[in-house]
Parts: structure tokens; sequence; C-alpha cells
């Protein structure tokens, strides 16, 4: 049997899993209370600053928070739901011995770790892209905001989603299923709240704090690319308005777009840590 | 010579090389050699080897703990060897191309819950690569009794009918070597004589089995050949008639002249208990030493009352070879 083919076929059979698996629906529900919740939030906020309360200017940062804010809340939702796919349906397969009849397959199981991913990176990818996108029409339609490069930003959310269920893939051919779910998650509010420090760090001036920002979004880069999104996300003018130094300090608003050389970096972060995973899981008994 | 002679040699050589190839017989279906495995402190299977012939059926025993699944999982490329070779249809185990033909039934038997039980086929069929129709996979699950199953969630199934299913699993893709682990562990009476029917079937279409079960009777019943593991290595190996060679005959005798006595003994080693005498007949003997046994017998004066042969069982054997293995190491302790 080819490669392709099997990689293709655990990848439907994953994301197969995933439909019918009750996370799909926690997390369908999770995302229309959110899309539910911060609609109301937005006709609220046009409500009440929709006549001469607020400039323009000023009505499109507060979108531009709000929108990060919600975002992020998706962002966790994707973390948390493609985190607790990504262990059970790997190290869960291997304890429960549901992996011993399909690798006894003539595959080899870095096709059989590859299918798992590309179907986990498509399911969460997929989440957070629409989710992502029905929030933008529920921007548009309350307070008549659009983001700036809304392709861009939907983008990076994926990439952070692929980053996390990736770490979350290494960590489950070594630990049990709801460790590596745990530590997973952990690890990324860890991240942000890194990046949260590092900004209050730049904002204040202080490049020692400032520095543990940098480091952390290098060591797991969900951080880096969840700064990218904001950033596509929000409205040019939060500058003008803010500081740069206040938008450093402000946790739901970014200073900058991401370079070339991040992207990269968070891409053969991928490439590094799933090479890890495969040779991890290449080397298990069963 | 030319270049055109020395393509013709070459060509004749290969041609001569092919046919030698095609003329040997096809690789067993298992081969293994020194296989070892130690986890942690604990060594699991030290140097075993082990051969199943095309077509044939080899049982694997021992008691809990002896290393069968270890190798069984060695065997399929599902735990790394420390050490050994293994060869599976001809290629190396090494190779994920060589369990093309491979069926497994796991000990430890699960399949994917949300599935049905023709998507669990069907995804094995996709994953071996061989084109099975899905005529033929309903067959497959009809003949291990899941036929009105067949589109229920595996999830839903007892554990019996997951065993069946993973019989089904390990038969679907056309195999030339079925591996079978504790296959009757959740069965009930009736689906082990399903499961014995079937390697027997299976032993007809001439493909290979290795049992691996603690039911002994059903190893005896269906196996040529069998290896016995006891702490990780192989304590015996043989066919069947090479394990259970010693045969016995039970006879009730009266009136036994000291002549008809000796010819009695001459015949083997003898027990007595009263008027029965039991009697261990060589591995090699012919068909014709217990009706001569019998004539000269009768000839001496002795009345015979009964005769009954006596074999004894894989059970007995087993038992004695772990026994003997477990005073040996006695021995060696002290």
């Amino acid at each position: 049997m080819t490669t392709a083919r099997t990689v293709l076929t655990i990848a439907g059979l994953t994301l197969r899993e995933a439909s019918r698996r009750r996370v799909l629906i926690a997390l369908a529900g999770l995302t229309v209370v959110l899309l539910a919740l911060s609609g109301w939030g937005f006709s609220r906020l046009a409500a009440e600053y929709g006549g001469s309360a607020l400039t323009s200017g000023e009505a499109r940062l507060t979108a531009s928070i709000v929108l990060n804010l919600v975002m992020f809340g998706f962002s966790l939702i994707a973390a948390l739901g493609t985190a607790f796919l990504a262990g059970p349906t790997l190290s869960g397969e291997t304890e429960s011995g549901i992996a011993l009849a399909v690798l006894a397959r003539p595959i080899r199981r870095s096709a059989f770790l590859l299918g798992k991913w590309l179907g986990l990176v498509a399911f969460g990818s997929g989440f957070v892209v629409l989710a992502g996108l029905a929030q933008c029409l529920v921007v548009r339609v309350t307070v008549d905001y659009w983001p700036p490069q809304p392709a861009a930003a939907l983008a990076l959310l994926a990439a952070q989603t692929t980053v996390l269920l990736t770490l979350a893939l290494l960590l489950s051919t070594a630990i049990s299923p709801m460790a590596s779910g745990v530590v997973a998650v952990g690890l990324f509010c860890t991240t942000w709240v890194a990046g949260v420090v590092g900004g209050v760090g730049e904002g204040l001036g202080n490049d020692a704090v400032a520095r543990v920002g940098d480091v952390s979004r290098m060591l797991l880069p969900t951080d880096g690319l969840w700064q990218g999104a904001m950033h596509a996300f929000q409205d040019p003018s939060v500058f003008v308005t803010f500081g740069g130094a206040d938008v450093a300090a402000f946790p739901f608003l970014s200073t900058a777009p991401l370079t070339v050389a991040y992207l990269g970096w968070a891409a053969l972060w991928v490439a590094m840590v799933w090479g890890l995973a495969a040779v991890s899981f290449g080397r298990k008994d069963l | 010579m030319t270049a055109a002679d020395t393509t013709v040699g070459q060509g004749d050589g290969l041609r001569g090389a092919a046919r030698l190839v095609a003329g040997l017989p096809p690789a067993p279906a298992v081969w293994c050699s020194g296989l070892r495995k130690r986890y942690g402190r604990h060594q699991a299977v030290q140097d075993v080897s082990l051969e199943v012939a095309r077509g044939d059926v080899v049982g694997l025993l021992g008691p809990n703990g002896a290393g069968k699944t270890s190798v069984i999982k060695m065997l399929l490329g599902l735990v790394r060897p420390d050490a050994g070779e293994v060869l599976l249809l001809g290629r190396p185990a090494t190779d994920p191309a060589a369990r093309a033909c491979v069926g497994y039934l796991p000990e430890l038997f699960r399949y994917q819950p949300w599935l049905s039980a023709v998507e669990v086929l069907a995804l094995h069929v996709r994953l071996s690569g061989i084109d099975v129709t899905a005529q033929d996979q309903r067959a497959c699950l009809s003949l291990v009794g899941l036929a009105d199953r067949a589109g229920h969630r595996v999830g839903g199934f007892s554990k019996g009918m997951q065993q069946r299913l993973g019989l089904a699993v390990a038969l679907v893709a056309r195999p030339e070597l079925v591996v079978l682990d504790e296959p009757t562990s959740a069965l009930d009476p009736l689906g082990r004589v399903d499961v014995r029917d079937i390697v027997l079937a299976l032993k007809e279409r001439g493909v290979a089995v290795l049992l691996n079960s603690h039911l002994i009777g059903e190893v005896e019943r269906v196996c040529d050949r069998v290896v016995i593991l006891d702490r990780g290595r192989v304590a015996a190996s043989g066919t069947l008639a090479e394990l259970l060679g010693q045969r016995e005959l039970r006879l009730q005798l009266t009136g036994l002249s000291p002549a008809a006595e000796a010819r009695l003994r001459a015949a083997g080693k003898i027990e007595r208990a009263g008027d029965w005498f039991t009697l261990a007949l060589p591995a090699d003997h012919d068909g014709a030493a217990v009706p001569d046994l019998v004539r000269d017998l009768a000839a001496l004066g002795a009345r015979v009352h009964a005769v009954e042969p006596a074999r004894i069982s894989l059970e007995e054997r087993l038992l004695g070879i772990l026994r003997e293995g477990s005073a040996a190491r006695s021995a060696d302790g002290r």
C-alpha cells in the first residue's frame, strides 16, 4: 500500500472519529454559546455607544479589542479541543489496543502518525477558521467592523492550533492520553501568560521582562502566532489612538505583524516536533 | 566476445537463476531466530527461534508470562526485539510490506467503537492494500456470526462479539498467515467450536496459522506442531507425534505365566496395578506390535480380559515439561 494512501486513510479515519465523538458536539455547543454571547455583547456595544459617545476611531478600537478577546476564546477552545483529541487518538489507541490490529497491517508507523496529524490539523484548523469567520460576520453585522486581513488572521489561528496539536501528539507518544492533553494546554496557557508579561515589560521599557515573552514565543510558537493573528484582526488605527508602548502592554492588541523569519521558525518548529514524535512513536513497544 | 554475446550470456544466467529460485520450496510463513526482549530488569524473551511452515498450524503454549504474546508482537513488528531476526512469508519483518498477507487477532482486541463492524473491515481492507469486494467482506462477517450486526457500532458490542469481529479482521484480506493470540478468551463454547472450524478451514486452504491458546485441547485438535515457551525460552517444540510420541497400552491380564510376563516386559516398560498392566510403547513401534503381543500372551497361557490404548495428553506433556524446567532451575539455584 502506498504511503500516501495510508496517510489519507488514517487522516479520514481521524476526521470521522472527531465527527462521531462527543468532542464535536461539545465544541459546537461552546462555539454557538460564544458566538451568541459575543453577538449580544457587540449589539449592546452598538446600542450603548452607537450615538455620538464614541468617535469612529474609538469604535473601531473597541471592536478590535473585543474581537481579539473573543477570538482568544475560540483559540482556547480549539487548543483544548485538539489537545484533548490528539492525546486520546494516539496514546489512547495504543493503550486500549485499537492500534495493535491497525499497525499490524503493512503500513509504516510514520505514515500512521502523519495521517493522524493531518486529520487533526484539518479538524482543528477547520474549526478555528469556521468559528472565526462566523465571529467576523457577527462583528460585521452588529458593529459594522471588518478586520483588515481576515484570511491571514484565520490562517495564523489555524497555525497556532497546528503547533499545539503537534506538541500534544509528541507528548501522547510518551505519556498517558489525559496527561498529554493537560500538559499541552498548560504549556499553551503558560506561553500566553509569558507573552502578556513580555508585553508589559515592553510597555514599561524593561528589556529583561520583555525578553520573557520573546523566549517563550521561540520555545512554543503559539503565542507568537496569536500575536500575528491579533495584528491582522485589529484596526491599524489603534496605534493612532494608543501609543505603541501601550499597545504592547495590552494583552488583546498586538504591536507588529509577524515576520517571515518567525513564520519560518514556526514551520521548522512543527517539523522538528513532528519528527521527534515520529521517532518516539516508531520506537514505542505496543 | 561481443557485447551482444555478453547480454545473451547474462540473460541465460538470469533465466537459470530464476528457474533455480522457482524450484526452491516457498519460504516459511514465519521464521525467527534468536529473539530477545527485555522490559526493564525482566528478560521477557531470551533466544527464541521458531518456524511456521506454509499451511501448517502451529500452537504456541506456555504458562502466563512465558513470553508468548511478546514473541507474537515481535514477529509482527509491534514490539522491537533487542536482538534476533524475523522473516514473514520470506521477507524481513522490518519491511511493513512483509505483513501484506498477514492477519492478526490481538490478545487485547479492541476496535474503533465509533465505527460499525462493516466499516472496521473496510478500513482494514484499505490498509492491507488488497482488493476485497464488499460481498466478500460481508461473507467474512457471516463466517464469524456477525452478519446481522454488520451495520451496528462496535461500541455496543459485547467482548465476545468484538473478538468475533477481530477474527473477521484477521481473515478479511485473504491472508497467507494468520496469527491468533488467545482467539477464544471471550467466547462461549459455541464460539470456541466456530474458531476451531475456522482454523481447520484455513488449514485446508493452505493458510499457515500461529495459534496462542491456553485451551490445550483445542491446540491438540487443530495443530500440526507445538512450541512450548517457558520463562521466555523454547522449552520444547515439535510435531504432536514427536511431543506425545510415548504411547501407552493398558491390559487386564490374569493367569500370567513367567514366560508371558517376560514377553510383556520385552514389549516395553511396565507398571502394574492388580490385574492391570500399563505398557509404555516405544515411539517408533509399528502397527503390528500390539496384535502380536496379544497373540503371544494368549499363546503363552495368559487370559486377556481387556486391551485399551492410552495416550498421554498434550496437557500432561506440557505440565511435565514445565515441571522439569522448574525442577532444573531449582537444582541450579541450589
